[in-house]
Parts: C-alpha cells; structure tokens; sequence
C-alpha cells in the first residue's frame, strides 16, 4: 500500500515556515530561560509544610462561618446587579452611536466603537483600584467598577445586535411618514429588546464572578473575608468561601441560562 | 362558495399594538427589577445621590492622572516582560494538560457516561474559582513571586480551554470516527488520525486567544504579590504617584490592544 502523496511546497512556504519555527522556539528559549522563578523558595520546608497543611483544611470547609461568608456573598451580588443594570442602560446610546446602520457619520461612529473597545482592553480590577482611591475603599467603588467595565462588552454586543435588524421595516415606517422618535419606538426598540435584555442577563453572570474578587483590593465584597483569612492562614474557612462562591455561581449560571431561553 | 372569508382571532383594534395581559406582564418584570435595582442600589450605597457625591473626588482623581509621566517608562519594561513571559508558560503548560481531559470530557470520544459527566462537572466547578482568588490562596502556599501566578494562570486556562476544545470535539464530524473504528482502529488510532486533524486548528486558535486572556489577567495578578506589572501599579498608587500611574495604564492598554491584534490576525489565518 502506498501512502497518500503529499502536496509539493514551494521553496517560499518552506523558508516561511522555517522562519515561524525558528522564531516561535526563540520565544520559547527566551521565556524559560529568563523568568525569575526562585525554585529554592519554592520548594522549601515552608512549602511543604503548608501544603501538609493547607490542603485537607480547605477541603474540610468551615460551615460555622456560613453566616458570615453568605453575608459577604448577597453583598457581592448586590454589587454585580446595581453594576450590570447601570451599565447596561448606560450601553444604550453608546451602542448606538457605534452602530453602522444608525449614525452615516464616520467619525461619531468611530468615536462610540473607540470609546468601547477602549473600556473593554482594562482589567476591571485595574478600574476597582482607580475608584478605591478615588471614594475610598468601599462597595461603591466596586460598583462603578462593574458598571463601567461592563458598558465596554454589553455596548460591543448591542451595537451588534441593533446592526443585525431588518431594516425594511424601518424603511417602511418612514416611507408612511413616521418621524425618528415612532421609527426608534415601533420599528427598532420591538426588535432589540430580547437580545438586549439576554445580553444584559449574560453579563450579569460574568459580573458576579468578576465582583468575588473586588474585596481582595477592598472594593467590597466577599473578597475581602478571602484577603482576612489568607492573612490569617484560616484555611478552612477559604474552603467555605470557596465553596459558596462555587455553588452560588453554578446556580446564577443556571438561573440566567434558563431565563435567556425564555427570551430569545 | 362564500365570498366572506373568516378571520380567526378577529379583534377590535384597540389602538394599541401590545395587549392588555402583555403589558401588565412587562410592568411587573420592570417594577421587579427596578425595586431590585433600589434594594441593592441602597445596600451598596451607590445610589443616583451617592454617584453625585462621589463625582468631584473621582474627576480630581482622573485629573491627578495627567499628564503621564514618561520618564517612568524605562523602568516599567522587565515588570512587562515578566507579564507576557507568565502568560506564555501558563498557557503552553494549561494547553499541553488540557488535551487529555478534553478527550475524557467530549461526549463523543468518551462514550461512557460515568466519565464524561463527572469530567464535565469537576471542570465547570474548576471555572468558577477566579484567577485571582487562586492567586491569593497559591501566595499563602508557595509565597510572593512569579511561581504562585503561573500556577494559577495554568489552572484558570485549563478551564477555560478544556471547555472550548471539548465542544469543538463534540461538534466534529463524526463519519471518520465511525470509519475508523469499522476497520478496526483503537481508541489511539481514532484519535490521532479523526479527531486529532478536525480540532487542530480550532486548537491552536483557542490557545490563542487564551494567550490574550492571560496576558490581561496576568497584569492583575501583581495587585496580590503574585508577579507581573500589577505589583507597580499597586505601589505607585499607594505612594499616590498618579503621573506614573497613568503612564503604566497607557503601556497596558497599547500592549494588550497589540496582543490581541496579533493574535487576531494569527486567528484569521488558522480557521
């Protein structure tokens, strides 16, 4: 049996791929040879103890702490709601401005999609630790945190949304004499809300998770019990956060798929 | 035959497009979650007032911001390097680990549901811990430095890409897979000459796009010691240098907006 020919490659493919090889094992050689790793410290006494330690205490969690970390927890979703719901109303004109089928003007659209590709490239924690500074350590920050990280996702999405409309049925309505304000209310905001509203939906799921962590650098939340319980080296309440955190996200997960089958 | 057609349903219109019961329906789900929206808004003390009172001290923030301080930019660089070495460790090693949990959780190749199921379970509980929450407890274990990020970036990838790949598997085509198994081909066979040829682009496009998600994680990882360039942004704002703050979140955002652009045109070509 004679195996399958294979395809001749010409002498340029060779040399490009040669050159990505090449290139690729320099990153490689580059990368592991200079990461500062200190391997002594790693695998140290201290490590080793702490792992002795470490890991059959969190995975016994400490349930006589579950008052206090669900507190911590309904905070954490009180963050995530009054964040998503700020931004996504906040998303909305935005989300119109940078869509293709609403302004002809380029330079106003590139404005709106400059404006959210921009708030989508930050970390939203880098944004916590700019409003922690700026109010003071507390929920609110975490907050507008949220509320401005999510209008960068939430927008890039609506304006997708609002671009994908059937547009005959905008043209129609102003070719009976409908102004902008009926065209917008009865010809584009009935074909935009589902999506909207599961998008919205959507986000929220991530902003609950993105909201665990606002406490570590004291945005609120049940972050703040996991920075007091490392420092404490309590890690057997850990395990309890961590458990709760699991379970609560699970279930937002599950709540909000079920709800955005409904709409869509 | 009648020449009156029959019209089921026939209404009086009433003078509004949405009916009665609709809009009743539409009013209780805005009522709930605007009393949501006043619940929470009080509890997180960020409400319309609170915004208005907080506007002024978040404006002198933005304006200490300004201008940047370039002189600060050499000393940025090795913390940066750090940052992108971290992403490429932990995404080779979460790319190299996740292939045979991928294989165990696709439906498709693991037909024993006992294995699949539980795979899939322990690998979306494993989603839901977030980076930096595995970052803080690896500091507590391993101490402060770069050892302690990767070894979370690794553990937050392989969640993510474990998902991604496995449904890319589920979605393949599934005749080869019968073809080979028909003529006799063991598991191993399958893989590497039905499933292996299908996924491999899609795999190299996740890693990816992965690689671009943790260099953005990793720039956060530094805030709880666990190396990278987040270490200097958090000193320089707890010494209230605005001006050196602000030049690290412009290297930031010209890096992260450069990876993605590579990756994306690297993405374009692989699918």
């Amino acid at each position: 049996m004679t195996s399958i020919p294979k395809p001749k490659r010409t002498w340029k493919q060779i040399t490009v791929r040669w050159i990505i090889a090449v290139a690729v094992a320099t990153l490689y050689l580059w990368v592991f040879t200079s990461i500062d790793v200190k391997w002594e410290r790693v695998f140290s006494e201290r490590t080793i103890d702490n792992l002795d330690r470490v890991i059959p205490q969190m995975l016994s969690p400490d349930f006589g702490a579950f008052g206090k970390v669900m507190e911590k927890m309904m905070e954490t979703l009180f963050i995530a709601y009054t964040g998503t719901l700020m931004a996504s109303i906040l998303a909305v004109p935005i989300a119109f401005l940078a869509a293709s089928n609403m302004v002809k003007n380029r330079v106003l659209r590139s404005i709106g999609s400059g404006i959210l590709s921009g708030i989508r490239t930050f970390p939203e924690l880098l944004l916590a630790l700019i409003f922690v500074a700026a109010v003071g350590p507390n929920p609110f920050a975490g907050v507008l945190a949220i509320a401005i990280n999510s209008i960068g996702m939430l927008g890039k999405l609506y304006a997708e949304a609002i671009e994908a409309i059937e547009m005959n049925v905008v043209e129609a309505m102003s070719a009976n004499g409908a102004n902008k304000t009926q065209t917008l209310f009865y010809g584009i905001i009935p074909q935009i809300i589902p999506q909207f509203l599961s998008y919205a939906i959507y986000r929220f799921e991530i902003d609950v998770r993105a909201s665990t962590i606002l406490g570590i650098i004291g945005a609120g939340g049940i972050g703040t019990l996991i920075t007091i319980a490392v420092a404490n080296r309590n890690w057997s309440e850990i395990g309890m956060i961590l458990l709760v955190i699991i379970v609560v996200v699970v279930l937002i997960d599950y709540l909000s798929a079920a709800i955005r089958k409904r709409i869509v | 035959m009648p020449k009156t057609v029959s019209v089921p349903h026939a209404e009086p219109f009433s003078g509004s497009i949405v009916s009665g019961r609709e809009k009743k329906r539409i009013t209780l789900i805005f009522g709930v979650v605007f009393g949501l929206y006043l619940w929470t808004s009080v509890e997180t003390e960020s409400t319309v007032t609170d915004l208005i009172a907080g506007l002024p001290h978040i404006w002198n923030m933005v304006g200490q911001l300004f201008p940047p301080n370039w002189d600060y930019v050499s000393q940025v660089w090795p913390k940066l390097l750090e940052t992108i070495q971290m992403a490429v460790i932990a995404t080779t090693i979460a790319a190299i680990l996740c292939i045979p949990f991928c294989l165990l959780a696709a439906r498709n190749v693991t037909s024993i549901p006992w294995i699949h199921h539980p795979a899939k379970l322990f690998l979306n509980a494993l989603r839901t811990i977030p980076d930096l929450i595995l970052a803080v407890v690896f500091v507590g274990i391993f101490g402060i430095g770069v050892f302690s990020g990767i070894l979370a970036l690794i553990i937050f990838s392989f969640g993510i890409l474990t998902k991604l790949i496995s449904e890319t598997i589920e979605s393949i085509d599934p005749q080869p897979l019968e073809a080979i198994r028909a003529s006799g081909g063991n598991a191993f066979q399958i893989i590497a000459y039905a499933v292996v040829p299908q996924v491999l682009p899609q795999f190299c496009s996740f890693s990816l796009y992965v690689f671009e998600i943790n260099v953005r994680a990793s720039v956060v990882l530094g805030f709880v010691g666990a190396g990278g360039i987040g270490l200097l942004l958090q000193q320089q704002i707890a010494f209230l240098r605005y001006p050196n703050v602000m030049t690290l979140i412009l290297i930031i955002f010209f890096v992260v907006l450069a990876i993605e652009y590579i990756s994306g045109k690297i993405r374009e070509r692989l699918v």
